[in-house]
């Protein structure tokens, strides 16, 4: 690359954030960066932000779609909560995101959209965003980025429609400038894309390039930004989102099991893409129903998993509740089957594309009659890999229905992950009946350590059995109406899953164990309550952190390592579930709480500020 | 072990005793469908029963095979995943009325659209028994009961016409009590590839005591019922002497010999033409203006869901070059940092 003649900035981790109208390929556009910049070697963490309508009226604030991109040279855990550049296809995009940019950053806007129409669409009174929004401190480039691209693609014997598509090529090219980053992997993209069209190809290239030469002409009076490379372990790397890696670790499972890994599922935003990977992946084998609802998603699941499949449904919170009733007959009937929940704001249909934490208390207790099963959350896009696998795990040993949580922000999140290898996983065994008591052997006899029943599958000579919806004998599974039965199994349905508590790991405690505050999370926040946590401790200021993701049962030590604190702050994005679960599990601790349902993540910034405050008190 | 081998009926009877009723037309049922399957020689443990809620849905208990009593309505889906999961099962599905078309209305019309092999008994007694009896989808306009005591102001479902309607490839109608005709399409049923829908005619003796009457008894029902065969002339009656025959786009009851009709006009069943029009028309039948249809009414083949889902798994897997986990995850954008 070019020698550079103009300032540079150098930084330990930077945030960008790219937007513009849905139908301006940000998405794309943010996914070839961060993608170059994950093999560059930085750690990055990303975030789409997408309108909840497929095609929102075009130029309005509804209708911008963004992606963020946090990478560094150390490790990052959050996507950032503010954008150092922002790229603004058009005054919608500015107008929407300009808050989310840190004072005096650099903010790339497209003049040739800032027409008067256009400023009017997204609400701006005078022709000047810039004065009106106060970004006078900021560090504006304004590109002609449409007038440009036509301009570079007008003998190419293009349509307007093709040319004016390609002009986030060359927004991209400008922000490769911007970061001195190098541009094979985008260009291997493009044409790996576009092959059977090698016209798009030579007008993406074209646009690409040009917009990286935009940045060298203008570099005089443009400061450009220096990352280095993170120091990570050596291995082999990709970018994964939390619901591919959620998809992944469910085949893991089935790998590790050897059983055939089935899915019942029906389409709702966010956790579709579990159901399409799986769908793709019949070179794995799975099988994978696309059923005509919800209900049957999860029953279609329950059969298979009495044929002798790992058993999955997918689904988001108005899904889950359909389920209620069948997650009940597999607490009842005793079969493994897991159920991902990505969560999204609600009640009812809510906010579909945005992110929150409050199905808690529906994956608890949403059920009719006594009927736990176990509830686990996993906390980063990447770690969606290992829950995925260990609810799978935990569901065939325990012979439980098993409610993984995830959510919005974890399941369109992405991260690097170090790639795998299937032999570090344990292996998961099922119980099955041993030839030599096959005799004697009953359908509802258990483990007496475990409660644990044994796995027959339908087709096994000689075990044939029926099982149901109905109380049943403690032993033979034959229809039970006796009171004093009835009892019993609901203690023991009980105690098999409180036993699950010795198979899991003990709750840690991360930041500064020796604090007076002890801040609690579960699920997908903790990147952002541990990167709060440790940029205290750069400040001298002590908390510590204990973030959940085995909810029920709870880690053995949970109330010892409550107990420890002085004061106990519970983040989550509800009205308080987990707090509340706390209180009733261990009501001798105080906890106070800190919530947010804004169908956005926790800032850090908004972190930071609640712990001190705490502390100060 | 052979998948084929002498088996008799009691070899598919549980130890539990039945529960039903005295004089319930379920008995006859039960009794059919293990006869039936000891006809077709499936051993017992490659047998799956699945049932909904409802007292028919009690079924299960009752076989001794692979059983289970699910959720009310939702029969058609655990079957789905029992059958798709293991398609050498022989997998079987007992519903009632409520069951089948009210709760379980979306499932069952997409087990037939996706026509999956799945024999499915529908015990069609117009009735909720198991909750003492309340009107149901197959209730007739202005049908008495708990729930309708001035009379239901609805029309029921045809079972034959809603199952025609979501593209059904197999549909049969019988009687509890005719426990020969039973077997016979209870057999044709399970042989034939894709959803198979019987409906069982049945007489709850608490509820809804002698629903079918008009046309079971047996000193209507010769005149009152047609038995279908394939390739064989539609003829019923007490004397053998009445016939069906086409008038302009409707059928009609005749009587050979009489009219100037002849044997030779009489229509001949065939079962196997996929076009849906004369088994609509048959299936739709009612007393008192025609016979009602019996037997296998509707017989043709298809695709079937679980033979194509196997399909597809190996056409994918001969082409892909991807084959492990290690080779999933490491295809795409993977980098290797030394
Ligand atoms: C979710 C749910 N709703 C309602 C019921 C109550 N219920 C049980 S069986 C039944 C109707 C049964 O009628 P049908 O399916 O015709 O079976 P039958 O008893 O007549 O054989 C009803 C309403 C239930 N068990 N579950
Ligand atoms: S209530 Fe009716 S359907 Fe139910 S068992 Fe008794 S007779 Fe049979
Ligand atoms: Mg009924």
């Amino acid at each position: 690359m070019m020698g550079r003649s103009s300032k540079v900035i150098e930084r330990d981790e930077v945030v960008v954030r790219f937007s513009g109208d849905s139908g301006d390929g940000m998405q794309l556009t943010g996914t070839l960066f961060s993608n170059t910049s994950a093999v560059f070697g930085n750690d990055i963490s990303t975030f789409p932000d997408y309108p909840a309508e497929i095609r929102a009226p075009q130029g309005t604030i509804g209708g911008v779609s963004g992606f963020q991109v946090h990478f560094g040279h150390s490790e990052v855990f959050t996507p950032g909560d503010y954008a150092d550049v922002l790229v603004a296809m058009n005054p919608a995009a500015l107008k929407a995101n300009a808050k989310w940019v840190k004072h005096g950053g650099t903010i790339i806007i497209d003049v040739d959209a800032f027409d008067a129409k256009n400023l009017e669409k997204a609400g701006y009174k005078t022709d000047d965003p810039i004065t009106e929004d106060k970004l006078g401190d900021y560090h504006i480039i304004k590109a002609p980025i449409t007038n440009l691209t036509k301009e570079s693609l007008k003998d190419m014997g293009l349509d307007n429609k093709s040319i004016l598509r390609s002009k986030n090529m060359y927004a991209l090219g400008l922000v490769y400038w911007l970061f001195n980053r190098p541009m094979e992997h985008t260009t291997n993209y493009i044409k790996k894309k576009f092959a059977k069209n090698p016209l798009i190809v030579e007008a993406n290239l074209k646009v690409l390039r040009e917009g990286y030469n935009y940045g060298v002409i203008i570099q005089a009076v443009t400061p450009s930004y220096h990352i280095n490379p993170a120091a990570i372990a050596k291995g082999k790397y990709r970018n994964i989102n939390g619901n591919i890696a959620t998809a992944w670790g469910l085949i893991a499972a089935s790998k590790k099991a050897n059983l055939e890994l089935f899915l019942g599922s029906y389409p709702i935003t966010p956790a579709t893409e579990i159901l399409q990977e799986l769908s793709l992946r019949k070179d794995m084998g799975v099988k994978v129903f696309q059923a005509e609802d919800e209900i049957a998603g999860i029953c279609t699941a329950i059969g298979a998993s009495f044929a002798g499949d790992l058993a999955v449904t997918s689904t988001s919170g108005p899904g889950l509740a359909l389920k209620g009733e069948a997650i009940g007959l597999a607490v009842i009937a005793e079969l493994p089957l897991v159920i991902v929940n990505v969560q999204r704001g609600g009640p009812s249909t809510g906010l579909p594309t945005k992110t929150e934490q409050s199905d808690l208390m529906q994956a608890l207790y949403g059920r009719n009659g006594e009927s736990p099963c176990v509830v686990m959350a996993a906390s980063s896009p990447i770690n969606c890999f290992e829950y995925a696998f260990y609810a799978a795990k935990i569901a065939v040993e325990h012979m439980t229905p098993v409610i993984l949580l995830t959510d919005g922000f974890l399941a369109n999140g992405t991260q690097t992950w170090k790639i795998p290898d299937l032999a570090d996983y344990p292996e998961i065994k099922a119980k099955r009946v041993a030839p030599e008591d096959e005799a004697t052997w009953m359908p509802y006899q258990r483990d007496p350590e475990t409660y644990v029943r044994s796995w027959v599958k339908v087709g096994t000579p000689g075990l044939m059995h029926r099982i149901g919806g109905l109380e049943k004998d403690e032993k033979t599974g034959g229809v039970s109406y006796d009171g004093e039965n009835h009892e019993r199994m609901v203690k023991y349905r009980e105690a098999k899953i409180k036993y699950i508590e010795n198979n899991i790991p003990e709750q840690d405690i991360l930041g500064e164990p020796e604090s007076d505050l002890l801040v609690v999370g579960w699920g997908g926040t903790f990147g952002h309550l541990f990167t709060a946590v440790e940029e205290l401790s750069e400040e001298g200021v002590h908390v510590a952190l204990a973030h959940f993701n085995y909810i029920n049962p709870l880690p053995k030590n949970a109330h010892a390592v409550l107990k420890r604190y002085k004061k106990i702050l519970v983040c989550e994005l509800n009205l308080g579930q987990f707090a509340n679960y706390l209180r009733m599990n261990y009501p001798d601790i105080q906890y106070r709480q800190f919530n947010k349902m804004q169908g956005l993540p926790f800032s850090v910034v908004e972190l930071k500020e609640q712990f001190k405050k705490l502390l100060e008190e | 072990m052979s998948e084929e081998c002498e088996l008799k009926y009691t070899d598919f009877k549980s130890d539990l005793s039945v529960r039903w009723c005295a004089g319930c037309g379920d008995h006859a049922i039960l009794n059919a469908v293990q006869k039936a399957m000891a006809n077709l020689k499936v051993e017992p443990h490659n047998v799956a029963v699945i049932s909904g809620i409802g007292c028919s849905s009690r079924f299960p208990y009752y076989m001794n095979t692979y059983g289970f009593h699910t959720i009310h309505g939702r029969a058609s889906a655990v079957a789905s995943g029992v059958k798709v999961a293991n398609p050498n099962l022989k997998v079987w599905q007992i519903t009632g009325d409520g069951d089948a078309l009210a709760i379980g209305g979306n499932h069952f019309i997409h087990l037939i659209r996706r026509n999956i092999d799945i024999n499915v008994i529908l015990f069609n007694n117009q009735i909720y028994g198991l909750t003492k009896g309340q009107y149901s989808p197959t209730s007739k306009r202005g049908f008495i009961s708990k729930t309708s005591p001035y009379g239901t102001v609805e029309d029921p479902f045809r079972p034959g016409e809603l199952t025609l309607g979501a593209r059904g490839q197999f549909f049969a109608r019988t009687i509890d009590k005719e426990i020969k005709l039973s077997i016979e399409v209870m057999e044709e049923a399970a042989r034939h590839k894709g959803t198979s829908i019987v409906e069982v005619l049945q007489n709850c003796v608490i509820y809804n005591d002698k629903t079918h009457e008009a046309i079971t008894d047996k000193k209507y029902k010769a005149d009152r019922t047609i038995i279908l065969q394939h390739g064989e002339k539609m003829i019923f009656g007490v004397d053998n002497d009445k016939g069906l025959v086409m008038d302009g786009m409707d059928i009609k009851t005749v009587t050979i010999g009489q009219d100037g009709y002849t044997l030779d006009d009489i229509l001949v069943h065939d079962a196997y033409t996929h076009h849906g029009a004369m088994h609509r028309k048959l299936s739709n039948m009612d007393f008192p203006e025609l016979p009602v249809a019996l037997g296998v009414i509707r017989s043709v083949k298809d695709n079937v869901y679980d033979v194509s889902v196997e399909q597809q798994l190996v056409d994918v897997q001969a082409k892909t070059s991807i084959t492990t986990f290690e080779e999933m995850v490491n295809s795409g954008d993977v980098w290797e940092v030394e």
